[in-house]
């Protein structure tokens, strides 16, 4: 009998077109997501040694880094930003690449349209030169962040020349208490395990707490794999995956669509596969989480206070909590309700789909943005999830409170376009990385769910949604 | 792109003592506008090596330098080896941070750990991540901060072996697809495009196994 294998384990076999003297895998690549910061060198790259992308089809595009969440009929004003986005509808253009440009409704996060569209599918491999195309493993999929030079070599040849990470289970165990979300989780994993943890590995979730999940909550989970430093997250394909995809316009439909579904739900992970590290967690006693640091490891549940550097026997450790605690203007023991905010985001490819913004939109329901907050926006994870959002009337809802309602695109995620904090703003965010100047020169950020950083809004500093 | 083969050589240590150094400190996001791979080297952690904050397009000569920061002290003037503490290179997949780092003149890289996705990045761009054990990591800190002298180190990438002064010669692993790489500079996809055949082989097979994949996208 055959031993039992992982999901990641099946896929991989399933995308290896060889082997090499030195044990490196040729590995198919069935889809590649693009858009505008990580793709023109490749595309110079591949004009200058004279070839062509090998199967154009395989290709989706889209400008979402760099993209105005305001007045968007007015296009982009900083000149270098447009040339960036005019360069990806160029390539694009010639070489017959998929793309929504700006104008498309459907335009939005990369990591939120490929889903959407039914261009990601269980079972596949998948890259995009952005670390976050971890979130794609909710589907089933080994879907993993690449860099420049590889986005050039998919084009190219589809292949990419890989060795197997290892693999790691986080379980996740029991049900979650009320209030606590997806975000909530994968904080707490990171927190667990740190930002190195998952380094060399792929991460399958399991336990009730995932399965439990929506499709938008185990994207939410995936997303964040990369930030405990694992190659990719993945989740098993379920009737809640099949039903996600299915009727999507990039999907399968009719008959080919049951074959395919039938093969899907034949890749989980076999009883008995063999992971190289097991972590458990115990959904009940996770509580809603917020960073109060630099790294996405410096992680507490709201309940609780900032460390004290001076506590902390590891010196490495102790100074770099000491540089966390001066870049964040934080005392040693804090407690994280006492912390005041500037400013909320709610967006990202962590937390931009319709769940999020109806979590969101459940809890400023009524309520007014607190006086002390000087901008609190909303910013949809593509087109369509504004138009949902709208149809459901969650507009109305954020801007009665007092929130600004956005276009999509990744906004002040990462601060690429205008929307970004000052030297010394705080912000209770719902993207994925804390880091020194994410948001902004000197700015700093609290990550949280959304109904968190909606609740932070409408109190002004951070409060248990639990008890509200 | 094919890269330059990697030449053994002697260099200067830069030690640069930070846990989770991320992309985001080694080339911050308005420097990824750029539509180019060159020019980056000027702007490497831009956000600690400056008190000013830095545009795309802008020169860098007569900003005001911080002085506390490690690359802007003169000891360490043309160092070419980066030694750093555990999990550098973690965040986002931008290759502008080995292209801003091989830019500046590093060639070497040295922690505890990398995080996967720079460390193929780094790879890609002849760049030569060594993953080394803490101790040792914390021992070379001592040596390269102590006393007026830089500390140097011997890389011999044939050999596979670092003599850094006044420690010795320390024994280095690295994949062995990656050092054939590094040494002989290769052209990845000229390489790839030589199993055309296999991958056109490969893809008549799922065309039949897996028909969805390749049905024309609506
Ligand atoms: S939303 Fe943020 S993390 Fe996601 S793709 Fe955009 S910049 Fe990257």
């Amino acid at each position: 009998m055959a031993s039992p294998r992982t999901l990641y384990d099946k896929i991989w076999d399933a995308h290896v077109v060889r082997i090499d003297e030195h044990g490196t895998s040729l590995l198919y690549i069935d889809r590649q997501l693009v858009h505008e910061v990580t793709s023109p060198q490749a595309f110079e790259g591949l004009r200058l040694a004279g070839r062509t992308p090998r199967r154009p089809e395989a290709n989706l595009a889209v400008p979402d880094h760099n993209v105005p969440t305001t007045d968007r009929h007015l296009g982009i004003t900083d000149p270098v930003s447009r040339l960036q986005v005019e360069t990806l509808g160029a390539n694009c253009r010639e070489l017959g690449i998929r793309i929504f440009d700006m104008a498309d409704k459907r335009q939005g996060i990369v990591h939120v349209i490929g889903p959407e569209e039914g261009f990601t599918l269980p079972g596949i491999t998948m890259v995009c030169g952005d670390s976050h195309t971890s979130t794609h493993g909710a589907f089933g999929a080994l879907a993993f962040g690449v860099g420049t030079s590889e986005v050039e070599h998919v084009l190219a040849t589809q292949c990419l020349m890989q060795k197997k990470s290892k693999a790691m289970l986080v379980s996740v165990d029991g049900e979650l208490g009320r209030g606590v979300t997806a975000k909530d989780i994968v904080l707490a994993v990171i927190g667990e395990i740190g930002t190195a943890g998952g380094t060399g590995h792929v991460i399958e979730y399991a336990g009730d707490a995932i399965r439990a999940l929506s499709m938008e909550g185990r994207m939410t989970v995936c997303n964040m794999a990369i930030e405990a430093g694992a190659r990719a997250g993945i989740i098993g394909i379920d009737q809640k995956t099949i039903d996600y995809v299915r009727g999507r316009p990039m999907a399968p439909q009719g008959a080919l669509f049951e074959q395919a579904a039938d093969y899907w739900l034949s890749l989980n992970s076999d009883p008995g596969a063999a992971y190289d590290r097991v972590v458990h967690l115990d959904a009940a006693s996770i509580r809603p989480q917020v960073t109060w640091g630099t790294s996405p490891e410096m992680v507490l549940p709201v309940d609780g206070a900032v460390p004290d550097p001076d506590e902390i026997p590891d010196p490495v450790k102790a100074g770099s909590y000491r540089h966390a605690l001066a870049y964040m203007g934080l005392a040693p023991g804090t407690a994280i309700g006492e912390i005041p905010l500037d400013k909320v985001f709610i967006g990202s490819c962590t937390n931009g789909r319709i769940e999020d913004l109806r979590a969101a939109a459940e809890v400023a329901k009524g309520g007014k943005v607190a006086p002390s907050i000087k901008l609190a926006m909303v910013v949809p994870g593509s087109g369509l999830v504004k138009e949902q959002a709208e149809a459901e009337g969650l507009d109305r809802v954020f801007l009665d409170a007092g929130f600004e309602w956005r276009e999509p695109g990744c906004s002040m995620c990462l601060a690429m376009n205008a929307d970004k904090l000052e030297p010394g703003e705080r912000c209770a965010s719902t993207s994925n990385r804390n880091f020194e100047g994410r948001q902004g020169q000197g700015g700093r950020t609290h990550l949280v769910s959304p109904a968190m950083a909606a609740a932070a809004a409408i109190h002004g500093r951070f409060v248990d949604v639990r008890e509200i | 792109m094919p890269m330059q083969p990697f030449e053994n050589f002697r260099g200067i240590v830069l030690p640069l003592d930070r846990a989770n150094v991320d992309t985001d400190a080694i080339i911050p996001k308005q420097f990824l506008k750029s539509i180019q791979r060159t020019g980056f080297g000027p702007n490497l952690f831009d956000e600690w090596r400056y008190l000013d904050r830095g545009e795309p397009g802008q020169s860098c000569v007569g900003r005001p330098l911080n002085p506390d920061f490690v690359l802007n002290d003169p000891k360490y003037a043309g160092a070419d080896i980066l030694l750093a503490r555990h999990n550098f290179g973690c965040g986002s997949s931008r290759e502008h941070a080995p292209w801003a780092l091989a830019d500046h003149g590093f060639r070497v890289l040295i922690a505890p750990s990398f995080a996967d996705i720079f460390h193929q990045n780094a790879i890609k761009n002849g760049l030569l991540p060594v993953v080394l054990d803490e101790a040792v990591v914390d021992r070379l800190f001592e040596l390269a901060t102590a006393g007026d002298a830089p500390l140097t180190i011997d890389v011999d990438l044939h050999n596979l072996t670092l003599d850094a002064a006044g420690f010795g010669v320390i024994e280095i692993a690295i994949d062995p697809f990656h050092h054939h790489c590094l040494i002989h500079g290769l052209d990845d996809i000229g390489l790839t495009l030589t199993h055309a055949d296999e991958i056109a082989a490969y893809e008549a097979r799922r065309r039949t196994e897996t028909p969805w994949l390749f049905a024309a996208a609506n």
